[in-house]
């Protein structure tokens, strides 16, 4: 069947030490957060009155 | 016998003008279109001589439409020198990329149009009242229930039965969605409430197969409008796609259905893969974003989309050993199989790839972070904002801009396509006309161009085979041809 063709699954990073993982879940934690940051500010304000004035009539 | 590819990717973007109190979408998306268009490419017209969208792919045509087609005459419709037709359909700007020969060139191509209408934007904007902005997103659905479409077109043998390409494709279609959905923000029209889905379409299919795209939608359409020789060839016009922000998404999306329809015209697949209820999995497939769900087979069968998609990959793998493909199938397939693997173990790891999971990973970091229900609306504005083209706003580009999105192509690659055709496909001559002589150039159409060199009647050159008027076929008849009459001199001789 289909598990012919299948690679063996990626193995989790269980050989990476738990420090490291630690390091790099905490730096990618903070990438994200200055992510939100930054998309915070180019994001409309007024949420709900701009999702409401969102209409489109249908196409295709 | 497999044909091919040649295919093509037409999106109606959303409109949206903030600021105004009579907001009037179709003659925005004129004055888009006019912004941007240069005087020269804004007089060659569009030519409907050959469109016939009501010709039905199971042999008959609709004399009643139900719908009254809307005088579209009037409404701006443009030929650009890349090939590409630029266009007010219904109340959005359309953007129908040019013909392109591989999934590669499709995903560029279809940036292009991106691009393209973000440059519109800006210049539409000193043309505006003042205090109004104007928006535009690559997406597919209002959150309100009105759906705007994402449409593929591919080439296909007029040889292969129109049955085999439903009981193939349906499936097919039904389970790509884990890897060509958009993802979404709730359900709607009148589907089971969800929190996200997988699909912006997937709430809006209604039919298995039919004409319609604008209500009761198919999930094959059976529009059957070649744009070419119709003895030769049909068009496929796929409605059940979503518009794609990441170009793994449009990649796949393309390079898996190419090769999926080889395999229909070669009569590869003997696999019975139909779906016991095809229009209702679509919706399962799409509310199931830990992609466990099982469908019900015809034969009684339980299967994942994952799965589902799993057994086309094997027979594409297969088929591609011993078979002509189009250029970059070993890519694609390389991609398709590495996505499923990672579907399989977390849909999560993927979203640097697609938009659905890079979306969801976005508005689960702000639910986590702002304490968010998934009903608050500033959810639904990422939703939206995921999609606007604008690249200073568009959340996809700020994931992109910070490394979180895998990029396939090159920014250049992007912007040569913005004014240049694909150049190995009838594309080429029609843009690369565009370009030389659009003086000279009265109308143009997907199949031929009419000329008025001025001092002879006008002459329509047909251009019904997608895949002649290349670089290779036609370049050097160009250069030596300094204007159109020299022009259709050589095309005569």
């Amino acid at each position: 069947m289909s598990d012919q063709t299948r690679k063996p699954r990626p193995k989790k990073e269980e050989e990476a030490s738990e420090a490291s993982e630690t390091t790099s879940t905490e730096e990618k934690d903070e990438e994200l957060e200055d992510l939100l940051d930054e998309i915070d500010e180019v994001l409309e304000v007024n949420a709900e009155d701009f999702v409401r004035g969102f209409v489109q009539k249908g196409g295709e | 016998m497999a044909i091919p590819k040649i295919c093509g990717i037409e999106t109606e973007y959303g409109i949206s003008v903030r600021g105004s109190v009579d907001f009037n979408p179709i003659l925005t998306s004129s004055l888009l279109i006019n912004a941007y268009a240069k005087p020269a490419f804004r007089r060659v017209r569009w030519d409907y001589e050959e469109e016939n969208p009501l010709r039905d792919a199971r042999g008959f045509e609709r004399s009643q439409p139900d719908v009254v087609a809307e005088d579209e005459s009037g409404l701006v419709n443009i030929i650009l020198p890349n090939g590409s037709r630029y266009y007010v359909d219904h109340a959005h700007p359309e953007y129908s990329s040019p013909e392109c020969s591989n999934a590669r060139d499709a995903v560029i191509w279809d940036k292009a149009g991106e691009r393209i209408l973000e440059e519109s934007v800006a210049a539409a904007m000193p043309l505006l009242r003042e205090g109004e902005r104007v928006f535009i997103y690559k997406n597919n659905s209002d959150g309100k229930g009105n759906s705007y479409g994402t449409h593929e077109n591919y080439l296909v043998n007029r040889q292969t039965p129109f049955p085999q390409l439903v009981k193939h494709l349906t499936p097919f279609f039904v389970t790509r969605q884990v890897f060509t959905g958009a993802g979404k923000v709730g359900a709607e029209n009148g589907a089971e409430d969800v929190d996200y889905q997988i699909s912006q379409r997937a709430d809006f299919f209604e039919v298995e197969v039919g004409l319609e795209t604008t209500f009761k939608r198919p999930i094959i359409n059976t529009r059957d409008e070649p744009h070419a020789d119709p003895e030769q060839y049909r068009r496929l016009h796929v409605i059940v796609g979503d518009a794609n922000m990441a170009e793994l998404s449009t990649y796949l999306k393309i390079g898996t259905t190419a090769l999926v329809l080889r395999m229909i015209e070669d009569d590869f697949i003997s696999e019975e893969l139909s779906l016991a209820q095809p229009v209702r999995s679509m919706r399962t497939v799409s509310h199931d974003p830990g992609c466990r769900a099982t469908l019900e087979l015809s034969d009684g069968r339980e299967m994942t989309a994952i799965e589902m998609q799993w057994e086309y990959l094997k027979l594409g793998k297969k088929y591609a050993q011993d078979n002509e493909t189009d250029t970059g199938t070993s890519e694609v397939l390389e991609r398709w199989e590495a996505v499923l693997e990672a579907l399989e173990a977390d849909p999560m790891s993927l979203a640097t790839q697609l938009d659905w999971v890079a979306k969801l990973k976005l508005l689960e970091a702000y639910r986590e972070r702002d304490g968010l229900a998934w009903d608050h609306s500033k959810l639904k504005l990422i939703d939206l904002q995921y999609h606007d083209v604008q690249r200073g706003k568009g959340l996809y580009w700020k994931l992109a801009e910070a490394g979180k999105i895998e990029r396939l192509v090159l920014e250049e690659e992007i912007a040569f396509a913005i004014d240049h055709p694909p150049e190995d496909t009838r594309a080429y001559f029609r843009g690369e006309c565009l370009r030389r002589f659009s003086d000279s150039i009265v109308a143009a159409s997907w199949d031929a161009l009419i000329f008025d060199s001025g001092d002879e009647p006008l002459r329509k050159v047909p251009t019904m085979e997608p895949a002649r008027g290349t670089k290779a076929h036609v370049q050097a008849l160009l250069d030596a041809s300094p204007d159109v009459s020299s022009l259709l001199a050589n095309l005569s001789s």
